[in-house]
């Protein structure tokens, strides 16, 4: 894993003329919420061409294995590469445009999957070729998972699923979904789960697209009825879903770790405390008006370099060799405090002003601001709440007993 | 960003082992019952000189092994866990920082020798008021032939009675609360017209009072430049700060340590109380706070390593985050133990009292909060 210096810097140079030749200066910092409807939904636009060469290149996937078209670099020429994204507001369009296929299905796959299965999957996502959605939730398995009913017969030559699934992201426009399904009704509840990937292009499958209270749909509810799912397609054993699946939702964790913007990601922000010296004006030395105010916007200034420090903490103490790790519940946590706090720092900052919903009476600022305060309420929810994490972290890390084991 | 290198790990057990075994928290408890007025043991001290830790930061020119800021927080936070009393901190840390960053030739030669292998103890004489505000110094240095007159009175002065010199903050122009026209002067801690007396403190470690009625100094005691000391003494105490972070982080770790123990220890309503969801995300808490500290302190020292420009906000960053931490961790220390907590006979009480010493010395963390504000421009 050792790599000098010279080699890191090679690797940058290759990497800056790479994205000189074929990132579309049209996109620059334009990361936001347009991203993925447009790679999505316009054939012909710039963004649907930068995502195209980005996925031949396999950099959209930048560590995976390159036999399976990922870019096969090491963690450090990743982060070199984002570094070079950063640096001419380029960014990875795969990550959001391949739904949940990158950040978690993707690495379950590679480290689960049958070669025939990695085969076929792999390079489809790191091409940016498919959309994968995660049905794991259901109206009454959230925090408490293990007890979902969607459930899948053995039918000889294929899996007949019934049930029906929530808070599937994007499974309006997937075309593959992820599924925990019970296939044996009778084990105790963690041991009669499997994993089972399925194509949605079929009729047994309906969504419906739930509105959340920031105004936009990315979640729905999932219909499966006598749905049917190929034999080749379970990842990891029989039975075995529920490591499996626990497995992604670490993955997932990790992929959570490091946003604490709360809007969405991507693109250059207003620094909090220029926008605070905007709406609560200064004093005559220079400091914030409100001194409240001012101790709170400290602190929390202070949570947010806390953990960034730690994010580049826990990399450097796995020197380059990262892997998902306990410390993503920590980190977890720690992001979505530090940008819900920043989210309300915002609205207090902003006042009346912060309030808007549409309109020319309000700023794109302030209305961003808005729906990212209320959409970013989901982050202690989603990936296992909140709660979750600390028992996760109070039964993993700490050595305290199991807490939520009741049959 | 830090991840400890193999020399900082070796260091790191290998004083942990002493403090386990020479200087456990049950040596302090003995110091303190015997009314010792330096508050902190000769013996212990003797034979933490032998370790050499008094020179981490001293030139090897001037005997010591310049092993940086983060080597020594390392060895900080390990006699932080056994609430280890010595003048480590007071001399090592602040006093050689001092000579270090502002000495001329003739004080290092002078001192820092000695300072390294830890015969003389040096310490800082800054705050005068019950709050850290070293902008606030009124104590005044005025002319006296080629030196100056000290006139003014220090309060809670690290290791103020042990000490052989003090690093003295002055005002020779301008008024309390300017920057300019504070200057830092060396003194002898037994010159004529300098008067110790010993604070009792909830800490039971070395404090005192320092009164200077009309001290008379050399021009030679000058330490950095005269009415410019603001930026040497700033300089200082963000290694200071730095350092008591790692302190703190250890009296912390060690609370951290002994309440999860106890929770998984303690039988209540036929479990271990550990098992409560209600405790066990209290621990969780503390953990992932415990964490977050730890990445504040470690990036502050090697900021310092490094000159990195942005060491002074760090500095502050590392001092509140171990601050609010300790904090909270030693409320709950007492907390969680219940009645056993309240007992004098068990450790929770000493880690307490030290927690709101360490958390005041050097600003509190409300004091960083503003500087960092102020750091970052609002």
């Amino acid at each position: 894993m050792s790599e000098s210096k010279q080699d890191l810097e090679a690797f940058r140079a290759e990497a800056r003329s790479w994205l000189e030749e074929n990132f579309p200066e049209s996109l620059a910092g334009r990361a936001g919420a347009i991203m993925r409807q447009e790679v999505i939904d316009d054939s012909e636009s710039d963004a649907r061409a930068w995502a195209r060469k980005l996925g031949e290149k396999g950099w959209g996937t930048p560590t995976w294995p390159a036999e399976y078209g990922g870019g096969g670099l090491s963690q450090r020429q990743a982060q070199v590469l984002d570094q070079e994204l950063d640096r001419i507001g380029a960014f990875n369009p795969l990550i959001r445009t391949a739904g949940m296929g990158i950040t978690m299905v993707g690495p379950t796959i590679l480290e689960y999957g049958t070669e025939d299965q990695k085969q076929r999957h792999i390079p489809r996502i790191c091409r940016g070729d498919v959309f994968w959605a995660l049905g794991y939730s259901e109206p009454n398995a959230g925090s408490d998972l293990a007890s979902l009913q969607a459930r899948a017969e053995d039918k000889g030559d294929h899996w007949l699923v019934n049930g029906q699934k929530t808070w599937t992201s994007g499974a309006d426009v997937a075309q593959w979904i992820g599924v925990l399904v019970r296939t044996d009704p009778d084990a105790p509840k963690r041991d009669g789960i499997s994993f089972l990937m399925i194509d949605m292009d079929q009729p047994g499958i309906e969504t419906r697209p739930i509105q959340l209270i920031g105004g936009a749909s990315p979640f729905c509810e999932t219909f499966f009825n006598d749905a049917r799912a190929e034999k080749n397609e379970m990842l990891g054993d029989l039975n075995a879903g529920w490591t499996v699946g626990k497995r992604l939702l670490q993955h997932e964790r990790q992929s959570q770790t490091g946003s604490t913007s709360g809007l969405g990601g991507g693109g250059r922000r207003k620094s909090l405390k220029e926008v605070a010296k905007e709406y609560v004006g200064v004093d005559e030395a220079g400091r914030l008006a409100d001194p409240d105010l001012r101790a709170r916007l400290a602190d929390h200034m202070m949570n947010a370099r806390a953990h960034s420090l730690t994010l580049s903490r826990v990399v450097a103490e796995a020197r380059g060799n990262a892997k998902v790790s306990a410390a993503a519940s920590i980190l977890k946590n720690a992001a979505s405090k530090v940008a819900q706090n920043r989210a309300e720092l915002v609205l207090e900052i902003t006042g009346h002003q912060g309030l808007g919903w549409e309109g020319d009476g309000f700023s794109d600022y302030e209305l961003e601001a808005v729906r990212g305060w209320l959409t970013g309420k989901a982050m202690s929810i989603y990936g296992g709440s909140f709660e979750i994490q600390n028992n996760i972290i109070a039964k993993n890390i700490l050595g305290l007993p199991e807490n939520t084991q009741r049959g | 960003m830090a991840a400890l290198s193999e020399e900082q790990q070796l260091l790191k057990e290998q004083a942990k082992t002493w403090a386990q075994e020479e200087a456990p928290v049950a040596k302090f408890r003995e110091m303190r019952d015997s009314g010792n007025e330096y508050g902190f043991d000769k013996a212990t001290w003797e034979s933490m000189r032998e370790m050499g830790w008094a020179g981490v930061l001293v030139p090897e020119a001037f005997g010591g092994v310049e092993m940086g800021c983060l080597t020594f927080g390392v060895v900080l936070e390990e006699l932080g866990r056994q609430l280890t009393a010595s003048p480590l901190v007071a001399s090592g840390l602040v006093g050689a920082s001092a000579l270090v960053l502002g000495g001329s030739e003739a004080q290092k030669q002078d001192w820092l020798p000695r300072i390294a292998e830890g015969s003389a103890i040096l310490t800082l004489a800054l705050d005068e008021s019950p709050r850290h505000a070293p902008l606030r110094t009124a104590l005044s240095a005025e002319r006296a032939g080629d030196g100056f007159r000290l006139r003014g009175e220090k309060v809670h002065v690290l290791e103020g009675l042990a000490a052989d010199a003090l690093v003295v903050a002055a005002r020779t122009s301008g008024s309390p609360g300017e920057a300019a026209g504070i200057s830092l002067f060396l003194v002898e801690a037994a010159a004529a017209g300098v008067n110790r007396q010993r604070l009792a403190t909830a800490d039971s470690r070395g404090y005192a009072r320092i009164s200077f009625d009309g001290a008379e100094v050399a021009p030679e005691a000058l330490l950095g430049e005269l009415d410019g000391g603001a930026t040497l003494l700033d300089a200082v105490l963000d290694r200071a700060r730095a350092g008591l972070a790692a302190e703190m982080l250890g009296v912390a770790g060690q609370s951290f340590d002994m309440t999860l123990d106890y929770l998984k220890n303690r039988v209540q309503f036929g479990q271990v109380i550990g098992g409560f969801q209600a405790l066990g995300h209290r621990a969780a808490t503390l953990f992932t706070e415990m964490e977050m500290a730890r990445s504040c302190v470690e990036a502050a020292l090697q900021a310092l390593d490094d000159g990195a420009d942005d060491a002074p906000a760090l500095c502050s960053l590392a001092k509140a985050k171990a601050g609010d931490f300790l904090h909270h961790m030693s409320n709950e220390l007492i907390q969680i133990h219940g009645g056993i907590g309240m007992t004098d006979e068990f450790d929770a009480g000493l880690y307490l009292k030290r927690a709101r010493a360490l958390e005041a010395t050097f600003g509190s963390s409300a004091f960083h909060r503003d500087r960092y504000a102020t750091l970052l421009g609002f």
